[in-house]
């Protein structure tokens, strides 16, 4: 796992000994894990699925999105279980009530906050959103829908982004950056008003730092970003090249 | 250049000979408070007059740091007759001077408000009002350095930090972390470099404490700040101040460079293979980079963002390097407690809350201003003898504390000592020390909507739960402030409430419900007199928009 966030993944945590191997109860099983691991990754080694938005295997982590919380025994705060690392003894459960319905809620958040409107979109039945939706059962959403107005930005020749479908995972901007090593992404303003930008906030299309690879696009977990000429429901993501990049980066980093 | 002890308490003496040679003192209050009321031209029509009369080596006239009363700037105090006089103006100076050494002039006299300077106590503000913040020698007259030589000549590390736990000092920024805890935490870390941050970056609606201080006292903090570097083996530090005190910063900057000039910061300080060095770090305006790990991100020049924790900064803090982060207030506690012993500092306050507290009195309370209390202090006596209790004949309805992450305190507490624990028992914190008043013409349901409308543009938008949370509060709040709330949304609103709470990445979002949630605590019927009749019960949301409404 890379340290903080520090998206160079230059520098480590201290506290931390990747010799050390332990063992823990996750929803009453007991699990190994090494000293370096996160829970999510204990969970997923063990088969016990944590919903996760903003993390994705290969960039670093953000512990942003929140949908990941867990309880451990012991500690009044909930935990994001893609930052937080296993230790020995701890008791995490990753599936109680209250856990459910926070997570369930979160979501509902997100999908009052900008305009996903999935019958035209071009990633429906192809978006991580969504499928969390289902996952997590929520029917409806409780809160107002904010309805803000945002700008789509087709000024690229091969893609666009559509700021009305975009969750802040900051998944493009850590890919760029981590990955392809060009950092066109970023993000400006604070809080509601905060937004993905390309270079100082110029269209995309002119941002002189993009090598069009298309990465962002791929990782991207809903229709925020996408390719041109897909229609409703087309805009499928193929993220096979993360995995090999991740592990190149393990062997660099050991 | 390296001080001896000989040297500074020659320092020390001929300063004090010097203020010693003038028979008056005439101290204008050069404040940001005061400054703004015009008191720059007040000292310097002192300054003119008092040359126009050839009395300077009879009177000095001295630009001093905060008197406290800033509600009746621009300030004057009078020494040794121990005058204060209020709202001064330049016309009056000729008079006032005329007064010296004879009866005060009565009409400007601040003697009615005796019960505002009684009943405090000075630890932190002991020199502000006293000595002239852009003159180090007026500081090191007044013991100033001296903990420092006592520190790095006379104590380990290890002792020094000892005495700091004894005191049973907690953080002042708000949390209420024990400070000798922290420092053991950092000075356990294993060696190399190591950091001291000082946060200035205070942010809460209505606060003042921390620019007081630095405009007041700057060399106190930076004494606190090399002492603290000692204890836990840094070498470097960084005073990390909002660019909208220009000057707090102004006078840092004078003051670093004096204590540099005098080998107080610096190599080698006293002779000691101890060295120190602060830079001053300005934020840009966001307050969630007083949250320690994006104030770190904000110096490192990252987006001021905060991260998870674990890691925590005495680990893994700036540059990855161990770091202590202490508030303004923490620091300033520092040398006081070197020179007097942490039993002494531990004899003032409650059980849990040791020494004093200052508070920035504001709102709907007579006299605004700066005080120091010590820890226990019923919160009756802050606002009715302190603060002179409310004006224009209005009722006490709630005293808000801790800012955007505190909560409302109603009446029926008034007789609660002030201390960390009390105040979270009602649902408030003591936060930074930030204290606003209200009256019966203050609307709770708005008070609340003001504060979560303040967290929603100062969250950083980082975590889901307090970037859409806070802001779906806030149009809960809006809605209902409006006359067009149902009842169905304070159900809603309670449930975002513990949603954000427990769900945040940081203190920021775990805590910005707490205005919230001690208002429908404590104020409901005026929630539910909005929705249920449409009436605002202090009658400040607009009438107009309410009757629309219906």
């Amino acid at each position: 796992m890379t340290p903080t966030e520090t998206l160079t993944g230059k520098r480590h945590r201290t506290d931390v000994n990747p010799m050390r191997v332990l063992t823990l109860k996750m929803d009453g099983q007991d699990v190994s894990a090494r000293e370096d691991e996160t829970l999510l990754t204990v969970a997923r080694q063990n088969g016990i699925r944590i919903p996760t938005l903003c993390h994705l295997n290969g960039l670093s982590e953000r512990g942003a999105c929140r949908l990941c919380i867990v309880e451990i025994k012991g500690q009044a705060r909930l935990a994001a279980a893609c930052v937080t690392l296993a230790r020995q003894d701890m008791e995490v459960s990753t599936r109680s009530p209250r856990v459910l319905e926070f997570r369930r809620r979160i979501l509902e958040l997100i999908f009052s906050e900008r305009n996903h409107i999935c019958a035209v979109c071009v990633s429906n039945g192809h978006c991580d959103l969504q499928d969390l939706a289902v996952e997590l059962g929520m029917t409806h959403v409780r809160y107002e829908y904010m309805y803000p107005r945002h700008e789509v930005d087709a000024s690229h020749p091969r893609f666009s982004v559509d700021h009305n479908r975009c969750v802040l995972c900051l998944r493009c901007v850590r890919v760029c950056d981590e990955v392809e090593g060009a950092h066109t992404w970023d993000i400006m303003r604070r809080g509601i008003a905060a937004r993905v930008i390309t270079d100082m906030n110029q269209p995309w299309g002119t941002a002189a730092s993009c090598t069009g690879c298309g990465k962002c696009v791929e990782v991207c977990p809903t229709g925020a970003l996408s390719e041109k000429g897909r229609s409703v429901a087309e805009m499928k993501k193929g993220r096979e090249f993360l995995p090999y990049l991740q592990m190149m980066r393990r062997d660099e980093l050991h | 250049m390296t001080m001896t002890l000989e040297e500074l308490q020659g320092i020390a003496r001929i300063e004090q000979d010097r203020q010693g040679g003038f028979s008056h003192h005439v101290n204008v209050c050069i404040a940001a408070g005061c400054l703004s009321c015009q008191s720059g031209q007040v000292r310097a029509a002192f300054e003119k007059e008092v040359a126009r009369r050839g009395l300077e080596n009879w009177c000095q006239v001295k630009g001093v740091g905060c008197l406290g009363l800033c509600t009746a700037g621009p300030l004057v105090a009078v020494e040794p007759a121990g005058t204060l006089y209020q709202n001064v103006a330049v016309g009056d100076v000729p008079e006032l001077l005329d007064a010296l050494g004879a009866s005060p002039v009565a009409r400007l006299d601040a003697a009615d408000h005796a019960g505002f300077f009684e009943r405090q106590r000075k630890i932190v503000l002991e020199n502000c009002g006293r000595i002239d913040p852009e003159r180090i020698e007026d500081y090191i007259a007044e013991e100033g350095y001296q903990a420092l030589y006592q520190a790095l000549r006379g104590m380990s590390p290890r002792e020094v930090i000892d005495q700091v736990t004894v005191s049973g000092l907690r953080g002042r920024g708000g949390a209420g972390f024990p400070t000798g805890l922290k420092w053991t935490t950092v000075a356990k870390a294993p060696e190399g470099e190591k950091y001291v941050i000082c946060n200035a970056d205070e942010g809460d609606p209505g606060a003042f404490m921390d620019r007081s201080v630095l405009e007041s006292d700057p060399q106190r903090v930076l004494e606190g700040m090399a002492i603290a570097a000692y204890a836990v083996g840094a070498s470097r530090g960084y005073l990390y101040v909002r660019a909208e005190y220009p000057l707090a910063v102004k006078r840092l900057r004078t003051a670093i460079a004096q204590a540099e000039r005098l080998g107080l910061l610096g190599r080698d300080i006293f002779n000691t293979p101890f060295g120190f060095e602060v830079k001053v770090r300005l934020g840009a305006g966001a307050f969630v980079c007083g949250e320690e790990t994006a104030l770190i991100a904000s110096i490192e020049g990252r987006l001021g963002r905060p991260r998870p924790r674990p890691p925590f900064p005495a680990e893994f803090g700036l540059w990855g390097r161990p770091t202590l982060i202490n508030n303004v207030e923490t620091f300033a506690n520092i040398p006081p407690i070197i020179r007097k012993g942490g039993e002494w500092f531990a004899g003032i306050g409650t059980a849990k809350s040791k020494g004093t507290k200052v508070f920035a009195l504001a709102g709907r309370i007579r006299n605004t201003g700066l005080i120091e209390v010590p820890m226990g202090t019923p919160l009756r006596e802050i606002v009715f003898e302190i603060g002179g209790g409310i004006p224009d004949g209005r009722r006490f309805k709630a005293v808000q504390t801790g800012g955007p992450s505190g909560g409302c305190i109603p009446e029926q507490f008034l007789d609660m000592p002030v201390d960390y624990e009390s105040l979270a028992q009602v649902g408030s914190i003591m936060g930074s020390g930030g204290m606003i008043v209200m009256d019966d013409s203050s609307c709770m349901v708005d008070v609340a909507r003001f504060f979560i409308e303040f967290c929603m543009s100062e969250s950083c938008g980082k975590c889901a739960p307090c970037r859409v949370g806070t802001a779906q509060i806030h149009h809960l709040l809006a809605k209902i402030t409006r006359g067009a709330g149902r009842p169905a949304d304070l159900t809603l609103l309670e449930e975002l409430c513990d949603l954000v709470r427990h769900t945040s990445l940081c203190g920021l979002g775990q805590t910005a419900p707490n205005p919230v949630m001690s208002t429908l605590h404590y104020f409901r019927e005026e929630y539910t007199a909005h929705i249920e009749e449409r009436r605002c019960l202090a009658g400040t949301c607009r009438a107009a928009s309410l009757e629309e409404a219906l």
